[in-house]
């Protein structure tokens, strides 16, 4: 069975609901947690990894809650032409993906450690960090 | 005996290809084998460069008259208003200024996406730039509306005069409070989880002159990819010495330059427009001030290293905004550069908002222009005033205040 690599994004009223034990008991799902966060205004990010056949109408079910559901497939992309090295954006980073490589004080984008939060493209104050979509 | 060179004799060597010039960077290891002494006797030059967001920029605009001829009272160039309280067909546009009908912060935080400092990087990019201009009319001047096309090279002048460029040092900003802040400093988060710095430190041109023995009025310099002059002292030119906790003087700090360049001549890999989420549009500038190694003195603050310069963190929750001091200290350049610093006990990660490649890139460069002779340097008409000149800050009296 293939699994796909999802974001869920939960708004301060979906983030305390028990979702994911919906989407093991409900669906039969397999699920993997390889990232999870809460800000202090409540909003949730999580990654999951999901395996099993009722695949589909769990992701149903996570519409029909309100949660945002993203492909992991859309991804971030550094324009190095565009980007000036200033490095602003590695603090932004939650998982590292973007690092200055020191000494030379480079920025450095680990594409295999984005989640595609997007505060790089956010902050990037010459919007050389874009979203794309396969 | 001591060492001496004048600007005359450093000029001889570029004409004749002897100069010897090394970038700021590379003046620190050098200076740390040889000595002071010998490293003045063997080098004439030290270059220095910082790339990063420079609010107090912007470029006069000569236009060109139309037929008829218009007397300019509103400007806006790509939908961003630009100054025109000068004559007819002359404008200012200024780096911060927002698009017009920006959101601006509405929709907290807001993301300025383009604005006066885009403006100016489309024109150097040799992009066409739509003009819009109204005026009232006047026997002299009678058309009242105009909408065209310009660049870069269809207008007569155009260059850049920043009034503040190039600051000596910089905060070091943190977050004390418990929300996310959005400030000219970027993003900071919540509870001293980062901290921000934008300096280029060893390569930073007015920290390696701290003085200003040799960068004055006059002084030739690398200006967003064209050679530039420093016109004046900056705006908010308030060298002084900075000290640590202890009340220990470390250096000056403070000191700014007004600087003035063909835009022309410029590349927009060192002209930038910018935004800042929250905050607005700016525009990154490209500097490289050459020092010239006139004696062991110059030398020896030419030579400072990142472990020798300092920056003061400064809170923007609460602390800058509103004048509050939490004395929170200063950390160097060194701690800086690798990536963590401890604020009040606690290890907070850094960034920088200037680029340090980008300002080894500029110091290179301008090093190579030297040596290949196209570029001289100048002696400075006048002197800037110093930590020691005593110039007194002044605050806007707010008499309105409750």
């Amino acid at each position: 069975m293939v699994s796909r690599k999802i974001i869920l994004r939960f708004g301060e009223e979906t983030s305390g609901k028990p979702i994911i034990y919906h989407l093991v008991k409900d669906f039969d799902l397999i699920v993997n947690i390889i990232k999870a966060r809460i800000n202090p205004a409540k909003e949730g990010t999580m990654v999951l990894e999901i395996t099993g056949k009722n695949y589909d109408r769990g992701i149903a079910f996570l519409n029909e809650q309100n949660i945002k559901v993203q492909m992991l497939d859309e991804h971030v992309v550094h324009n190095k032409e565009s980007c000036t090295s200033c490095g602003v954006c590695t603090t932004a980073c939650p998982t590292g993906a973007l690092y200055l490589k020191r000494p030379e004080m480079q920025v450095v984008f680990d594409s295999s450690k984005c989640i595609v939060c997007q505060q790089c493209v956010k902050v990037c104050p010459v919007k050389a960090m874009e979203v794309c979509f396969d | 005996m001591s060492i001496s060179r004048t600007y005359d004799e450093i000029n001889e060597k570029i004409k004749s290809g002897k100069v010897v010039v090394v970038t700021a960077e590379e003046v620190v290891s050098i200076v740390k084998d040889k000595g002071i002494k010998k490293a003045t006797q063997e080098i004439d030059v030290v270059t220095t460069g910082t790339f990063g967001p420079m609010c107090s920029s912007g470029a006069f605009l000569n236009f060109g008259h139309s037929n008829p001829r218009i007397r300019m009272s509103k400007v806006w160039l790509n939908d961003v208003p630009a100054y025109t309280g000068i004559a007819a067909v002359d404008a200012y546009i200024g780096a911060t200024e927002p698009k017009e009908g920006d959101p601006l912060n509405t929709n907290h935080p807001g993301k300025f996406s383009y604005g006066g400092g885009h403006v100016i990087e489309d024109l150097v990019r040799r992009k066409p730039v739509l003009l819009r201009a109204y005026s009232y009319g006047t026997d002299c001047y009678p058309r009242k509306e105009i909408k065209t096309t310009i660049t870069l090279d269809s207008i007569n002048e155009a260059f850049l005069f920043n009034p503040r460029n190039a600051y000596q040092n910089y905060n070091c900003a943190v977050n004390l409070s418990n929300k996310t802040i959005y400030t000219y400093m970027g993003m900071l988060k919540p509870n001293l989880e980062n901290a921000h710095y934008s300096t280029s430190g060893q390569l930073s041109p007015l920290l390696k002159d701290p003085y200003f023995m040799t960068i004055g009025i006059g002084t030739r310099i690398f200006l967003g990819g064209g050679i530039g002059y420093v016109a004046w002292h900056g705006t908010q030119h308030f060298p002084s010495m900075l000290k640590d906790n202890k009340g220990q003087e470390l250096h000056p700090s403070g000191g700014t330059i007004a600087v003035i360049g063909d835009l022309k001549q410029m590349d927009a890999r060192y002209i930038r427009g910018c935004s800042f989420l929250g905050y607005g549009c700016t525009m990154a500038v490209g500097i490289g001030v050459p020092i010239p190694i006139l004696n062991e003195e110059v030398m020896e603050w030419a030579a400072k290293s990142d472990e020798e310069l300092f920056a003061p963190v400064v809170d923007y929750s609460d602390e800058y905004p509103n004048f509050n001091s939490k004395g929170l200290g200063v950390v160097s350049y060194a701690e800086l550069k690798k990536g963590e610093i401890e604020v009040l006990g606690k290890r907070v990660k850094t960034a920088p908002l200037s680029s340090y490649p980008m300002a080894v890139e500029i110091a290179s460069k301008l090093k190579e222009w030297i040596k290949l002779g196209k570029f001289e340097l100048t002696k400075p008409v006048q002197k800037l005033p110093n930590a020691n000149d005593g110039i007194v800050v002044n605050f806007l009296d707010d008499k309105g205040k409750k």
